[in-house]
């Protein structure tokens, strides 16, 4: 039974029958989620498996300015939003990264998805003392992509394990618990024994609360390159979602905003064709997914939020 | 205040009979006129039938319908409760499995039938009960992931001045500046979470033009239920939690603040 519902072959017959139907649209529920690419598409890192590339040289959306982040947040507020998610990039290469997070907490829950590696001692303490004292909760996001040095360089870089353990440090002894977050390229990474080794990794070093979210990868970016891309047969087409999966499918209550326009997810924004407008007034409407990405959240039930 | 209307509004009794009953008792001296439970009959207690005389037999009693009762009364395989992590989901199965295992077909069918929301106009404010969130019963509305805007957003949505919800197990309540009011009223099956072994409720006293929420913590023969619970086989870790109001499972879905709280 179980292999049949793999069975490559029939899948593929099933989406050549299929591929003249349309996209399936999803409509827009609610501004849940408010994503804001802070520093665009510059990172201090060059991960392998990055969907959108981003690396010291990756510019094609800049870091957003502190009035951009203030607009699209007077925005969210004004639509309701609940939760606030600050990515990049790496977020705290933002010189203005202290204003963004205080304006941020006024308004909504914020999560901050980082390498942790530029986070020192003075940015833990005073993030520390921020978790304590904001109205809403605040969390930070840590991507490891391995228990090893071995493992985890071989994707994020040389060096970077034991740069970002630290981070993680740092952040646990300022009363800062991050989650860590897994990309499962090494799909065994995700298996119980996997996670097992990092709640393992993370003891050892003290943390006696460990969090982790694991990711499956995107296709797509850097990580076309790495792995491979999308087949054919990957595309969604109408009457493929399942009862329900609207509203499990993150983009029918977020949207995503970077110093170039709005986009329906953190995903696309590298897709010209997937930009809905200038503003968050633009996004708030409904979507086609036809991108081969939608099929990774439709077949995987991955969502971005924590 | 001439006319004094008082009611009693609880959730989550998670199959723990004991402190039901010392809920109905309360309930009986705040002078309750009627009594509303908000779901999530079932779940990490022991002897889940236990609570359905209670339930059922108590005449100014209305229960709803959370996402623990839809999934045992429709026979569903799991609970529904929205958790993501695997850590959460292993120990939620091990109570929901039992919880199925062991509450009888009529009572079944009993929870499949509740109703999912109670409206009511109390001093002139509309009031909506709802189970996890006036749009998703299992929604989980935490007190430091529900900023005002969004709340205003849920009122307005579902037309609603006062939202009473449950599902989450921690308790808060929340006045915006329009004065509309959001209030989880916490669950009665176990601690919140707070190192404290009593568990939570509400008592509201409506006037003509006034309406007062008044959070209550209540206690139980917590010590009765803990050996009731290993009587019956649960997880240690279930117990523990009884024993020292400190959550040790299904941890990973809470936000950073309210973990940061706990040893676990």
């Amino acid at each position: 039974m179980a292999t049949d519902l793999i069975n490559l072959d029939r899948l593929i017959a099933k989406a050549e029958e299929r591929k003249h139907l349309p996209a399936p649209e999803l409509a827009f529920q609610h501004l849940d989620t408010l994503w804001l690419q802070v520093t665009g598409t510059l990172c201090n890192l060059a991960c392998l498996h990055c969907f959108i590339s981003c690396g010291p040289k990756n510019e094609s959306h800049p870091f957003m300015s502190k009035e951009q982040v203030f607009q699209a947040l007077e925005d969210g507020a004004r639509y309701g939003v609940k939760e606030v998610y600050f990515t990049g990039g790496e977020p705290f290469m933002h010189p203005d990264i202290k204003d963004l997070i205080t304006k941020t907490l006024e308004i909504a829950p914020l999560s901050i998805l980082t390498n942790g590696i530029l986070i020192d001692d003075a940015m833990a303490a005073w993030l520390g003392e921020t978790f304590r004292n904001s109205r809403y909760t605040f969390d930070m996001r840590v991507s490891l992509d391995g228990t090893t040095a071995e493992e985890n360089d071989a994707i994020r870089g040389r060096h970077t394990f034991e740069q970002i353990l630290q981070g993680i440090d740092k952040l646990w002894a300022n009363g800062l618990n991050p989650v860590i977050t897994v990309t499962t390229c090494h799909a065994e990474l995700g298996a119980a024994e996997g996670r097992s080794k990092f709640i393992e990794l993370l003891k050892d070093r003290g943390i006696t609360q460990p969090r982790l979210k694991f990711l499956s990868p995107f296709k797509i970016g850097r990580e076309e390159r790495r792995d491979s891309g999308y087949q054919n047969y990957e595309r969604l087409v109408e009457g493929d979602l399942i009862e329900g999966e609207e509203d499990d499918l993150q983009c029918s209550s977020c949207r995503m905003v970077t110093a170039k326009g709005v986009y329906p997810c953190p995903i696309l924004i590298e897709v010209e064709e997937a930009r809905m407008g200038d503003s968050l007034a633009d996004g708030m409407t409904p979507i086609k997914l036809d991108h081969p990405a939608c099929y990774t959240c439709h077949v995987e039930g991955v969502t971005c939020r924590t | 205040m001439s006319n004094v209307t008082t009611y009693v509004v609880f959730g989550g009794v998670y199959n723990n009979h004991i402190s039901l009953a010392a809920l109905l008792d309360a309930a009986t001296e705040h002078g309750a006129e009627e009594i509303y439970c908000l779901g999530d009959i079932g779940g990490f207690g022991p002897s889940p039938d236990k609570v359905f005389p209670h339930l059922r037999d108590t005449a100014n009693l209305h229960v709803m319908q959370g996402n623990y009762d839809h999934s045992i009364g429709n026979r569903l395989e799991d609970c529904a409760c929205g958790y993501t992590d695997p850590r959460d989901n292993h120990f939620a199965q091990i109570s929901y499995d039992y919880t199925f295992e062991n509450t009888s077909e009529p009572n079944k069918d009993w929870l499949r039938e509740l109703p999912t929301e109670f409206r009511h106009t109390w001093a002139g404010k509309r009031v909506l009960m709802s189970h996890g969130s006036p749009r998703r019963t299992n929604e989980f509305l935490w007190e430091s992931m529900c900023p005002d805007g969004f709340l205003k957003y849920l009122l307005d949505e579902s037309e609603a001045d006062l939202l009473f919800v449950t599902h989450t197990g921690i308790p808060w309540v929340r006045t915006l500046e329009d004065g509309r009011q959001v209030v989880n009223v916490g669950v009665i099956g176990r601690p919140p979470n707070d190192g404290q072994t009593t568990v939570d409720y509400v008592v509201v006293r409506v006037g003509d033009d006034t309406i007062e929420i008044l959070p209550q913590k209540l206690e139980y023969d917590f010590e009765a239920l803990a050996a009731e619970m290993r009587d019956e086989g649960l997880p240690e870790e279930f117990v523990e939690t009884v024993l020292t109001g400190w959550w040790t499972t299904c941890l990973e879905i809470l936000p950073g603040r309210e973990r940061s709280v706990g040893p676990y």
